[in-house]
């Protein structure tokens, strides 16, 4: 096994310790709950579910910051992920800085589209 | 001292380098095993899947003309694509979603119960594909019109 830590750390690495371990379980525990909480308030609605009571949800100022809060989880948790797939399958550090880059681009992407959406309602 | 009976089994294959047209047809993975490449092939999906995530978030929530286009477009599709495609991407997203967070949740228990043994890795393994499929089913069956 080729040594690649402490001086040897590779540039398409990760952090090497327990900061993304940590925060991929705790972005995982707060996309869950904001999970329960959107499913709860569905459940526990009043007629039909329509447009009113869908963008209802997230027309209070403390549910788009919630909502906020969450799309920057998901904007963590989803490139710690993709960047554990790049570096188990893809060995050569150009193709899988290539990928990694992408996923940043697409995520950072995704997720400035979810937040003007987001403020549309 | 006696000599120890000869193996009457032929030896057992042995897995050095996985190659994936060679070894993973024949390789027989613990069910554990498939809901572990499963929490990471359904996470790839939604990645891959979220522009149309957020175009379903947009159309759905922007304004009320929007959200009958919304409808429509699961209902009688958009222009190249038919509505129970659409309705059959939105339910591999819902599977993905379903054994992501369950296989999430599952973790998060090994983890906070230091539940790592070879019986809970299968018991528990069993619970996540069955709850996910079954969920999956369910409200596959409501998208689908079928009650």
């Amino acid at each position: 096994m080729a040594v690649n830590f402490g001086s040897k750390r590779i540039v398409t690495g990760a952090h090497y310790g327990l900061r993304d371990w940590l925060a991929q379980r705790v972005t995982a525990l707060l996309m869950a709950l904001f999970t329960l909480l959107i499913v709860l308030r569905l459940v526990f609605s009043r007629g039909p579910v329509g447009y009113d009571l869908w963008a209802g949800i997230f027309s209070a100022q403390w549910m788009k910051t919630l909502t906020f809060t969450v799309i920057l989880a998901l904007l963590y948790h989803a490139w710690v992920g993709m960047r554990d797939i790049w570096m188990d399958y893809i060995k050569p550090v150009g193709p899988r800085l290539a990928l990694q880059v992408f996923s940043i681009v697409w995520l950072v992407g995704c997720a400035g589209w979810a937040i003007q959406v987001l403020w549309r309602v | 001292m006696s000599a120890p009976a000869p193996s009457v089994r032929p030896p057992r294959p042995e897995f050095r380098n996985i190659h994936a047209f060679k070894d993973l047809p024949s390789y027989r993975l613990p069910l554990a095993g498939i809901v572990s490449i499963l929490h990471r092939i359904s996470g790839a999906l939604m990645f891959l899947l979220m522009p149309f995530i957020i175009w379903m978030f947009d159309t759905s929530i922007s304004s009320e003309i929007s959200f009958a286009r919304f409808k429509s477009v699961f209902n009688q599709g958009a222009d190249p694509m038919p509505g129970w495609f659409v309705k059959l991407v939105a339910l591999a997203l819902m599977w993905a979603f379903l054994h992501h967070l369950i296989a999430g949740i599952r973790h998060l228990w090994m983890d906070m119960r230091h539940a790592v043994s070879k019986e809970f890795g299968r018991s528990s393994a069993i619970w996540t594909l069955t709850l996910s499929m079954g969920l999956t089913l369910a409200l596959g069956a409501k998208l689908f019109g079928l009650y």
